[in-house]
Parts: structure tokens; C-alpha cells; sequence
């Protein structure tokens, strides 16, 4: 087990070189951060060669990779044009996104699971096809469409929760938008584990734990749903990054001051440093999140073990 | 009235009553071709400390009446349309879910044909074993630990108290079948239900599984049946037989007479298709047509169109359960030239 994490690891060096080059390439190379820093007026030679310089952009692409590199491993991630230092942006918005995240990840397990061994246990009955026909709904309609019409219906029509997030977002702002973010992957966790209890219920176990006299909750939590859960938690585990990086939209609707908010602001000003500093930060949660599925899986499934 | 129930009183020494009684149990399935009849009017029993064993191709209804027995068949879209299954002279299938329940491993155990599949394959196997004492009788998960450890020594797995916490999967075949016996046998049932215990081992595992089966049941004094297809298997270990057809007993009979003299012509052609090394070289005897499909069993004799005495009558005439003699019986029209020739 020892081995495979640290080979699993040095796996991760060579994908994030590649991916951080790659969004540093087309940030760097393909805009011009410098004319993007004087906006619509054409820059002075003199004054944009000396911030070229100051930013180290006068440099070969290679060189300006090489040395922003080696800032992010003494925690430099450069300064945003407006003067803030990137880590600071990142100190103030990932909090928020992590917990928005936390909030959506919770419905996923909760109503996502639940509903999902309720229409695998009741397959062809009424509440199936009711629910198989809610998650297809949700999945077509696209994030912005549902969050808007939630926001409209929650926040200012029934007034149960503020249509916006204050700028501290705490948890019980984000319930709403947490539900939102979730939707979608919600759908599909509640049709992964409907597909899996179905399969598993004919199961020669299940039949094996009813024929032991065991209670059917027991049968259900402790035989069924713990062999059904497996490909389930590898989904949610996965989707952790997808979430934390996709919450572009959802942090638009509610206003939001998250990863995904700055990221767009960072992207329509062609702001660099934010973008690539940002980005490389979300690349490592990819990593590391699905090396933490893989490791669970074993954890999981004493079938499969790591050399 | 049927030669299973004359039979009772005299077969069972200690008491009136059999541990088991099935009678005329009919058990169909909805199927999209239509009803699957799979049990058709089954009627056996079995006391304490006797093995039943019963015997039959694919498809003739022995698992099904085993799992209607042990209330673990599944309803939709199994249905049972008829009989009573009694335990210790009382109707199970007029108990409550609950009631089921508390027998399930307590009174009556079954252990199934392919131990790998029947293990839960994310459990330990002293998880599992455990669960029989946490759940039936409250103990701790220590407890249960060592519970579990002791059971696994019965059941000869070497070095129990390391495997303790290994997953079915680690096990050889014959181990986990051994598991199984042993999760079968952990409340010291008065009943097993053996579903071709040892059909997925290889033979020579097949004789120490049989073996070990047969001395725990002689110790624990339980009733025992088993279901097999292996003639081979029956012989060394059965007190008697239940001969099955497409959902019928067609035979009855203690162990022996029936090798020596078969009263049906199923029987006889199952034990001819058994090679023999007397027979080498010369080809090996196939009853001839195959088991019928049960949603359209034949009229009359569901074997008569494979049967090779058959006659008129047998198209159309259901024969009943006759009895043949000390404790047999045959639902052939001509059992006596069956048992004659």
C-alpha cells in the first residue's frame, strides 16, 4: 500500500507539469497580460517594457514557467494587477468554495443515496418512475436555468433564505446554492446507486444474510447497501474537484466570492496571475482527490489490493 | 393421503411429530412465457438426526421447494399457491415475517451451492460468522470473536484464529464451503438445508466436505436435507430419498432398496446413466428428450414422453404416490414392472 501511494505520487509530478504548462502557456502566450492591464488605451513603450520587466515576461516562455515554479514552492503566486498578492485572493475565496462544496457534497450523499435505494429496492413502482424522471429532468436543464429559477423561488419569492450571499458566505447561506452545485451530480448519485442496489439485491449474499435470520435493515445497511456504495463513493470522490471547479456558475448566481468567482473575474480581465495561480491550486484538488478515491476503493473492496 | 404421511409415525422413534413436514406444497412462478409450475404437490419429511436427501435433474423444483422452506424465495415472482409447511407441527408459512425470521439460522440454516457468491465478499469472514451471535443472541463483538474462532476449528480451517479476519475471497473453495457449513451450524440449528453443498468442489474435496457435513449432523443430532444431483454423494450419507420431477416426488424410498431395486423408471434411468467401470468401452446410457419445460408439463405422467415403458394411460392419467412396500413409494403406473425387470 506504502509503495503504490508513492508511486501513485510521482505519478501526479509528470500531470501536473503538463497541466499547469498548458494553462501557463495559454495565459501567458496566447494574451498579453500586459496590454490587458491598460485596458482599452494603448501603453507607453517605455513604461510597459519596465512592467514587462518587473514581471519577469521579457523572459523565454520556458524561463517565465521555469521561474514561476519555483515561486509557487516557496508559497509566491505572484501578485494579482490590482496589487493584491494571489495568495491572499486564494486565502479569502477557497474557504468559501470548500464549504460551498462541503454543503453540496452533503446533499449528494444524503438525498442522492437515499433516493437512490429507495427507487432500487422499489424498481417499475410509481415512486421509480417518478424519481427516474426527476434526475432526467435535472440533468437537461442546464445549472443556470435551475438556479435561477430556485433563487427566484426560495430567495424572493417565499423569502426562506437571502437570494445573495453576503460576502463571509457562512454555511447557512450556502444552503441554497450548495443545493444547486449539487443538482446535477445529485442526479446522477441517486442513478448510480439505484442501478447498484438493483443489481445487488439478487445477489446470492443478500440472499445468504436474509437466509441467516438477519433484520432487513441489517441485510439492507450491513450486506446490500455496504457492496452497492462502492462505485457510488468512487463518483462522489472524483466529483469533489469537479464541484470545487465548476462552481464557476452557481458563484455567479448567488454572487458568491469563491475559487469560481475569481476565476471568471481573473479570465475577463485577463488577469494572469490569478488564473494560472488559481487553476494550478484546483489541478492539485484533481490529484489528490482522485488518489483519495483510488485508496478508498481498496479501502472498500478488500478484492482489489495495491502492490 | 400419501405414503410420506403413513410413513411418519414409524420413521420417527422419538417423537410423533417430524422435525419437518412439507405437504402438498405447489409453488409457481409469473414468468413473460406464462406460469412456470415449478413444486407441484411435493409432500416429505424429516426427523431429527435423519438426512433426507433429494434428488433430481435442473428445473425439477428441489431448490425452489428448499427456498419456499426456509421463506427466502422470491415473491414476485414466485407465489405459493398451495400446502403447508410444517415445523415441529406448526404451519410456517401462516407465521408472521418476524416470527420467519427468528427461525431463519436459529431453528432451520441453509447452507448454498457456491460458497463464493453466497459469502458477502466485503465482509470478513469472521464478520460474518459473528453476525449469527451479535444478532441471535446479543453478544459482543468479542464474544462473537471468539465464538466465531471456536466454530472455524469445528469446521477444521487451519489456523483459525489468523484467518479470523480474512475475506471469502482469500479462501480455497473447499474453506469456504467449510465457512458456510460452519455459519450454517453456529446456533446448532435442528434443521440444515444442504442446496448442493458440494457440487462447485472438486471431488476429491467434495468427499471431506461431505464427510464433515455428515459427522456434524450425527453429533448435533440434526434433521438434514440434501439437495444434490450426485447420486454418487447420496449413497454414503442418506438415510432416504425423494426422487423429484418437474415439480413432483415420483420415488420414495430408504436409501438402499433404491439402488437395488428402483420402483420408477426415472430412477432407473438416473442410476443407469451413472457410469460404471464394468461398463467401460461400451457407451454411456442417457435417459433420452429433456426435462420439461415448466410453464407446459406434459399431461398425465409429466415423464411419460421421455419414459420408456410409457403407455396410453400414462398420457393421460396423474399417477398418484403408490405405495411399493416398507417405506416406499413410486408414482408410476407399472411400478411393478419397474421394480420387477
Amino acid at each position: 500500500m506504502g509503495r503504490y501511494v508513492i508511486r501513485r505520487l510521482l505519478q501526479m509530478i509528470p500531470v501536473f507539469i503538463g497541466s499547469t504548462f498548458l494553462i501557463f502557456f495559454m495565459v501567458y502566450a496566447l494574451g498579453d497580460p500586459v496590454a490587458a492591464l491598460f485596458g482599452e488605451k494603448a501603453p507607453d513603450p517605455a513604461t510597459a517594457a519596465q512592467i514587462r520587466h518587473d514581471l519577469y515576461l521579457d523572459h523565454s516562455l520556458g524561463a517565465q514557467y521555469l521561474h514561476y515554479m519555483k515561486n509557487i514552492f516557496v508559497g509566491d503566486f505572484g501578485t494579482a494587477f490590482n496589487g493584491e498578492p494571489v495568495l491572499t485572493l486564494m486565502g479569502d475565496a477557497f474557504p468559501i468554495t470548500i464549504r460551498l462544496t462541503i454543503v453540496a457534497i452533503i446533499f449528494e450523499i444524503i438525498i442522492g443515496i437515499l433516493l437512490g435505494v429507495i427507487t432500487g429496492m422499489r424498481r417499475g413502482k410509481p415512486v421509480d418512475t417518478g424519481v427516474l424522471l426527476l434526475t432526467l429532468v435535472v440533468i437537461s436543464v442546464p445549472t443556470f436555468v435551475t438556479g435561477y429559477v430556485l433563487q427566484y423561488v426560495f430567495g424572493v419569492e417565499l423569502k426562506w433564505t437571502s437570494p445573495s450571499v453576503s460576502p463571509s458566505a457562512p454555511f447557512n447561506e450556502l444552503i441554497l446554492p450548495g443545493l444547486v452545485l449539487a443538482l446535477v451530480s445529485l442526479a446522477y448519485v441517486t442513478r448510480l446507486t439505484r442501478t447498484s442496489i438493483a443489481e445487488n439485491t439478487r445477489a446470492d449474499y443478500v440472499r445468504t444474510a436474509v437466509a441467516k435470520g438477519l433484520p432487513r435493515h441489517r441485510v439492507i445497511i450491513r450486506h446490500l447497501l455496504r457492496n452497492s456504495l462502492i462505485p457510488v463513493v468512487t463518483f462522489i470522490g472524483t466529483d469533489i474537484g469537479a464541484l470545487m471547479g465548476g462552481a464557476i456558475v452557481t458563484e455567479r448566481i448567488f454572487n458568491i466570492h469563491g475559487v469560481g468567482y475569481q476565476l471568471y473575474q481573473g479570465i475577463l480581465r485577463n488577469n494572469a496571475p490569478t488564473v494560472v495561480g488559481f487553476v494550478t491550486i484546483l489541478v492539485l484538488v484533481f490529484l489528490l482527490a482522485n488518489l483519495l478515491v483510488d485508496l478508498l476503493y481498496a479501502v472498500l473492496d478488500p478484492r482489489i489490493r495495491y502492490a | 393421503m400419501t405414503v410420506t404421511d403413513e410413513r411418519t409415525g414409524a420413521a420417527a422413534p422419538v417423537s410423533t411429530t417430524p422435525l419437518l413436514e412439507v405437504r402438498d406444497l405447489h409453488v409457481e412462478f409469473h414468468t413473460r412465457d406464462g406460469v412456470a409450475r415449478a413444486v407441484n404437490g411435493v409432500d416429505y419429511s424429516v426427523n431429527a438426526g435423519e438426512t433426507l436427501a433429494v434428488l433430481g435433474e435442473s428445473g425439477s423444483g428441489k431448490s425452489v421447494t428448499a427456498q419456499t422452506i426456509m421463506g427466502i424465495l422470491d415473491m414476485p415472482p414466485g407465489r405459493i399457491t398451495q400446502g403447508e409447511i410444517l415445523f415441529h407441527g406448526q404451519d410456517m408459512l401462516t407465521m408472521s415475517a418476524e416470527q420467519r425470521r427468528k427461525i431463519r439460522g436459529r431453528k432451520i440454516a441453509m447452507i448454498f451451492q457456491d460458497a463464493l457468491s453466497s459469502l458477502n465478499p466485503v465482509l470478513s469472514v469472521g464478520y460474518q460468522l459473528g453476525e449469527m451471535f451479535r444478532v441471535h443472541q446479543g453478544m459482543s463483538r468479542k464474544q462473537a470473536r471468539a465464538k466465531s474462532i471456536e466454530l472455524m476449528d469445528r469446521v477444521r480451517i487451519p489456523a483459525a484464529k489468523e484467518r479470523i479476519g480474512d475475506y471469502p475471497h482469500q479462501f480455497s473453495g473447499g474453506m469456504r464451503q467449510r465457512i458456510m457449513i460452519a455459519m450454517a451450524l453456529a446456533l446448532e440449528p435442528e434443521l440444515i438445508i444442504a442446496d448442493e453443498p458440494t457440487t462447485a468442489l472438486d471431488v476429491t474435496v467434495q468427499a471431506q466436505v461431505m464427510d464433515l457435513l455428515a459427522e456434524l449432523q450425527r453429533e448435533y443430532n440434526m434433521g438434514l436435507i440434501l439437495i444434490t444431483h450426485d447420486l454418487g454423494v447420496v449413497a454414503d450419507v442418506a438415510d432416504k430419498i425423494a426422487v423429484m420431477y418437474a415439480g413432483r416426488i415420483v420415488e420414495t424410498s430408504p436409501v438402499h432398496d433404491i439402488y437395488a431395486r428402483p420402483a420408477h423408471p426415472y430412477t432407473k434411468g438416473l442410476l443407469r446413466s451413472i457410469p460404471r467401470l464394468d461398463q467401460k468401452g461400451q457407451e454411456l446410457y442417457a435417459i433420452k428428450g429433456l426435462p420439461p419445460n415448466l410453464t407446459r408439463i406434459p399431461g398425465g405422467c409429466a415423464f411419460h414422453p421421455r419414459c420408456p415403458m410409457a403407455q396410453d394411460v400414462c398420457a393421460t392419467d396423474v399417477p398418484l404416490l403408490h405405495p411399493v412396500g416398507a417405506e416406499r413409494g413410486s408414482a408410476c403406473h407399472f411400478w411393478k414392472e419397474t421394480i420387477g425387470d
